[in-house]
Order: structure tokens, then sequence, then C-alpha cells
């Protein structure tokens, strides 16, 4: 189907000022064109587009980055400061070595995505664009595929035992009208286990692309913060392949932003995988816009699969919350655990909350349940806290941390939880006492 | 203590008055016990003297320790000294019961301009508290009220009391929902905190709860005022004869 002439114009103008990438190996320029042609055939996103109804992409697709204020953290520690880890720093989208620790750690192999992609024999063509690729049907995701294509930097991670530290990439902003991509390929071998963090908004606007495939066995730990920028714009995709018996479990926290869109395409491709996915979002709509996204496609293709969809959302003046998470369930997927719940507390009236999930089940013995709810803050909870003595801001931000507890409880690593945990509150009581 | 003059009150959705006047003092050291028939505004009494929304003064006053309490907040009220513990305590999922006792205690002792209670102690200080009303460390981890049963949650409103030690204490039907063991259990709990410098305003439908915690003062509310006062033997007379005596007494 010819694209529409205004959908053709906007495409082109933003593929006219992608600068393509020179010297890679055969393979990888083989994926870059495969990428393009792919943006092209589908063309980027508009409002009109059905799986962006509720989120306008114009500023994700629009030629130039919109200007973002770098936020001031005033001195505050920075989050993960406490756990071990390798730390891997990117500013304004560059990975920085200076800053960063070395790209070694045992059961790992770590390498930069340019790196990688000059290599005639890299383990990475059998993902590099492959499973982004994969994730295109039965919807498409043109902003992957634009990444896909002109993306140069990110980090390349295979593990082959359990990696004993997480792998943290540190997402620095600096400059105010960056426009940042990167892409990071993840391969866990048989039984490995490594941890992914991630901390902080990368620029002014992001494109971030993830792919990660977990063999059989395997497990993929992923947590998240994206940052307090408030005028910043982010689209991320996580597009994984899980294999049997292996574990993916991802984590986001979103506090601000103008504009966020993660998605994550899940393939449970072998037998007795589970893949759970969890996104706490605070958003205050008095400083800036904010508007957070979060898409999630979880396709069950074997059986004795779990998934599991927790997001959770707290909303005021005037903050935008969208949730779109669907579980296919194909005629194979026998006995297959899928749950999704997706809850917005709205803190006042202007502020909305839009939820589409969706269930498609051609299986005939499985147990899939799914929940949605919007509402305001417990008036019977408040006045009881408040007659104890404890002001109302504060009893406030006590169900508001209550509230988001279920999603902070998704994430596995107890030290990640206090740290997540205790930083909300920090956040919360900081916004308190400004 | 506790100064209720001329109390009107109307709910604020509807135009209905519920309190029609009330009068009463609590001195400083006394147990005065409100009975009354359903609907008669005992509970709305409680309510209104605790901030709740919903309701709406429209004349008297009511001071405690000559202070205003209807121009304060809820939390400000409780940081003066009052607590009221409720008929139905309300479950807050996600809110450790630790958690909400530690943030209460601080808050009322920031808002007093003291400092804030170190973890060590506070705990040394839960844990003996938590004792004596027979609370054991799991009902002190769990969220706030939440699979409590009813003897439960009405030792952890005696618990935040005796935590909390405030001047005046309001105790809306703690009665309800208890068997007799659980009864006693609370009544101790409250006996023990009974001293010279704080008031007890304890409302009931039945003498029961009065046979535990003795009053020295018992009124009979019906239809939004306090309609008799007296003795601890008014109470007796209530259970011996039910309210309609009085009511027809006093009419």
């Amino acid at each position: 189907m010819a694209l529409a002439q205004a959908k053709l114009d906007l495409t082109e103008t933003r593929l006219a000022e992608m600068p393509a990438p020179t010297g890679e190996a055969g393979w990888a320029g083989e994926a870059r064109s495969a990428a393009v042609a792919r943006v092209r055939a589908m063309g980027l996103p508009t409002r009109r587009d059905e799986y962006w109804k509720y989120t306008d992409p114009a500023t994700l697709t629009q030629a130039a980055a919109p200007r973002a204020a770098v936020f001031d953290a005033d001195g505050e520690v920075p989050l993960y400061a406490d756990i071990d880890r390798l730390k891997l720093v990117f500013v304004d989208g560059v990975f920085d070595p200076d800053q960063s620790d070395d790209l070694a750690m045992e059961g790992v192999e770590i390498e930069r995505l340019s790196d990688a992609l000059k290599k005639d024999i890299h383990w990475a063509r059998d993902l590099f664009g492959v499973l982004e690729t994969r994730g295109q049907d039965p919807v498409e995701r043109p902003l992957a595929a634009l990444n896909t294509g002109f993306a140069t930097d990110g980090i390349v991670i295979r593990a082959t035992a359990k990696v004993a530290r997480p792998i943290s990439f540190v997402y620095l902003h600096r400059d105010e009208t960056s426009d940042a991509m990167l892409h990071h390929v993840v391969r866990v071998e048989k039984g490995a286990e490594v941890t992914v963090l991630e901390n902080g908004p990368a620029a002014a606007r992001f494109n971030k692309c993830m792919e990660i495939d977990v063999a059989d066995g395997g497990a993929f730990h992923h947590v998240r913060a994206q940052g307090r920028d408030h005028e910043r714009r982010a689209v991320t995709h996580m597009f994984a392949r899980v294999g049997a018996g292996s574990t993916y479990k991802s984590f986001s926290l979103t506090a601000n932003g103008a504009m966020t869109r993660n998605e994550h395409v899940i393939e449970l491709t072998g037998d007795d995988a589970i893949a759970h996915v969890a996104g706490a979002a605070m958003g205050d709509g008095a400083n800036a816009p904010f508007h957070h996204d979060d898409t999630v496609f979880v396709t069950h293709d074997a059986q004795c699969c779990e998934s599991r969809q927790v997001f959770k959302k707290v909303l005021r003046n005037g903050a935008e919350g969208v949730f779109q998470g669907k579980i296919l369930v194909k005629p194979d997927a026998q006995k297959t655990d899928g749950y999704q719940i997706s809850q917005a507390l709205l803190l006042d009236e202007d502020s909305s909350f839009q939820a589409k999930p969706e269930l498609e089940i051609y299986a005939d013995d499985v147990q899939c349940s799914h929940g949605s709810t919007t509402g305001a803050i417990d008036e019977t909870a408040l006045y009881y806290l408040r007659s104890r003595g404890v002001p109302a801001s504060e009893a406030t931000d006590l169900l508001v941390l209550a509230f988001l507890a279920e999603a902070i409880d998704e994430i596995e690593d107890p030290r990640l939880q206090d740290d997540i945990r205790s930083r909300l509150e920090q956040w919360l009581s900081r916004r308190r006492r400004s | 203590m506790l100064e209720i003059k001329n109390l009107h009150v109307k709910l604020e959705e509807e135009d209905k008055q519920i309190l029609k006047g009330v009068d009463l003092t609590v001195e400083a050291g006394k147990v005065h016990a409100i009975m009354g028939p359903n609907g008669s505004g005992k509970s709305t009494l409680s309510y209104v003297l605790s901030g709740r929304d919903g309701y709406v003064v429209t004349d008297g006053t009511a001071e405690l320790l000559g202070e205003d309490l209807l121009a304060m907040e809820t939390e400000e009220r409780a940081a003066a000294g009052l607590f009221l513990a409720f008929q139905y305590p309300v479950e807050i999922p996600g809110v450790g019961n630790m958690t909400f006792l530690r943030t209460a205690l601080n808050a009322q002792r920031k808002a007093r301009g003291e400092d804030e209670i170190s973890a060590g102690d506070f705990l040394k200080l839960i844990r003996a508290k938590a004792k004596d009303l027979q609370i054991d460390a799991d009902m002190l981890k769990r969220p706030v009220n939440v699979g409590f049963s009813g003897g439960e949650k009405k030792r952890n409103e005696i618990l935040q009391m005796a935590l909390l030690e405030p001047k005046m204490c309001i105790l809306d039907e703690t009665d309800s929902g208890l068997d007799v063991d659980a009864m006693k259990l609370v009544s101790e709990g409250v006996n023990a905190l009974r001293d010279e410098g704080r008031g007890f305003l304890v409302i009931t439908h039945y003498q029961r709860l009065l046979d535990h915690i003795h009053p020295d003062v018992v009124h009979i509310m019906s239809d939004g005022r306090i309609v008799k006062t007296g003795g601890p033997e008014l109470a007796l007379e209530v259970e011996k004869n039910g309210y309609a005596d009085i009511l027809e007494e006093v009419a």
C-alpha cells in the first residue's frame, strides 16, 4: 500500500538528515540497508496510526530534536551508587571510555557496537536487527527500524556464565539539543545470567533499541531509571526472545519526561519460559508536560510459559499516562499463564490515563487475566493517616509509594529494589520541602 | 480539657442536620461515656472533632485545652493531642504498620518542635507497647490493618494511642466486633493510659464496655443532643430498661 504523501514526506525528510554509517562489515551494511528499506516501507508513525492513537509521535519523528534543559540533580548521589557494577558511561549518546570501566569482566564479552559491526565474523550478526525485524509483525515499529538503520553506538554483550556484577549503562545528558540513538545487543548463552542497569535521560531526544536473546535456562534482568529531565523525550524498544526454561525480567522507573514511549516486544519461544515486565511512573505536568506510554506485546509461542505485566502510574497536574498491553497466545502455547495489570492513580482531575489491554488467545488450555483501573487517592486512608498527625502531603506520598510498591516488588534483586524505593522516597520528600 | 458548646453540624452533601446543639465538657483525668441509640449523632461527633471531611459546623464551638479545634486541620488536631480510635479502622495496603506508626509519631513530634525519634529507640518503644497488647512482630510488619481480625484492628488502634500518648482520647464504639477476651485486653490497654492529665470520651452502645472502663460521667445522646447526664448508674439503667424510658422521661 502506498504511503500517504504526508507520511512519505515526513519519512524522507528524516532519512535525508541521517548520516549513513561507514566502514562497517558487509553483513552490517546489509542489516542497515534492510532496516532503511523497512522504514521506507512502513513510513514513520503519525497520530493517525492506530498504534499511536494515544501518543503523538510528532516530536519523536521530526528532523531536529526539541530543546530540553539539563536537570540539576543538586549534588544528589546517582542511582546504583552503592551497587558493585561495571559502569559504562554515555554522554549525549556517545560512549565515553574515560568515564567508563574497562570492557572486561569474567563470564561475559563486552564490546562497543561500532567495533562489533566492523568485524566480518561476529555473533551479533544473528541478532542485530534480527529481533527487531521479528518484532515488526503484527505491529509495525518504524522508530526501531530507524534505530537499526542509523545507530552507531551502543554495547554488545555476550554472557557465557553467571555474571557476578551488573553491567550499568549511565546515560548523561549535557547538551540541550542532543539527539541520541543507541543500539544494544545482548546474548545470554545457555544457563548464563546477566543484569543490565540503565540510568539517565541520555539526551534531549533519545531513541534506544535493545535486542536480547536469552538461550535455554538463561536469565536476563533489567532495571532502568529514565532520568529526571522534565523536557527530555525518549522512545525505547526492548526486543526479547526468551528460550526454554529461561527468564526475562525488566523494570522501569520514570519520573518526569515530556515524552516517553517504552515498548517491550517479547517472544516466549521455549517451554517453561518466564517474562515479567513492570513499570512505575510518576508524572507531574506542572513544570513541563508529562506524557508516558508503556506499550507491551508478549507472544506465547511455547507451552507452560508465564508472563506478567505490572504497570503503575501516578499522575498529577495534567500529566498523561498511556498503557497498551497485549498478550498473544499461539495455538500450541498450551498451559500459558498470562497476567496483566495496569493502574493509574490520578491526583487531580486534570490528569488522564488511557489503557488498551488486549488478549488474543488461540490455545484452549490457558489461564490469562488482565485488569486496568484508574482512580483517585483513597480519601478514607488519607483521613486515617492525617488523624494520626501525618500531614496531608506526607500522607499522600505514603499512599503513592504504597500504590507503586507492587511494580517495584517485581525487581528480583533486593538491593536494587531498596535503591529504587528509597530513591522514590527521597524525591517525594524533596518535592514536599520545595 | 475538651469543651464543646452548642455544636451544630450538618452533612455537606445534603441539607441534613445531625448535631443540634451539643454541650459537653470533659475534664482532664476523667472518663466520660456517651451512650445513645443508633443515628443519634455519636459517631458524627467523633468525626467532626477529628476533622473528617463531609460535615459542616453551622454553629457552636469545640476547644481542646483552650484552642479552637474546629479551626485546625485534622493533622494539627492530632498534634495538639486529640486521638480518635476508629469504629472501623482503615486498611491501607502497601503501607507497613511499622512505617505508619513511626511516620505518625515523628510527624507529631516534628509538629511540636521535638526531634524525630531514632530508628533504634522507636523499635524498643514499639516492642514494649506492642507486648502489653499482645501484638506480635508479624502484625507490626504487615500492611496497616490489612488482613487483621476485628480484635487485631482494635488492638492496633489502642497501640497507636499508647504510642502517640494523646491528651484527649475519643473511643468510637471500640467494643464493636470484640469478643470477651479481646474486650478485656483492649480495656486494659485503655485503663493503663488513664491518668490525671488525660481525658477520655468513650462512645458505646452497651454497658458491657463500661464494666471494664469505668466512667466518671455518662451522657445519653439522642437526636443530636445530650439529653441526660449522670453517673455510672445511668449506664446500668440503659442496660436494664433500654433507651425508651429515658427518652420518654426527657421528652
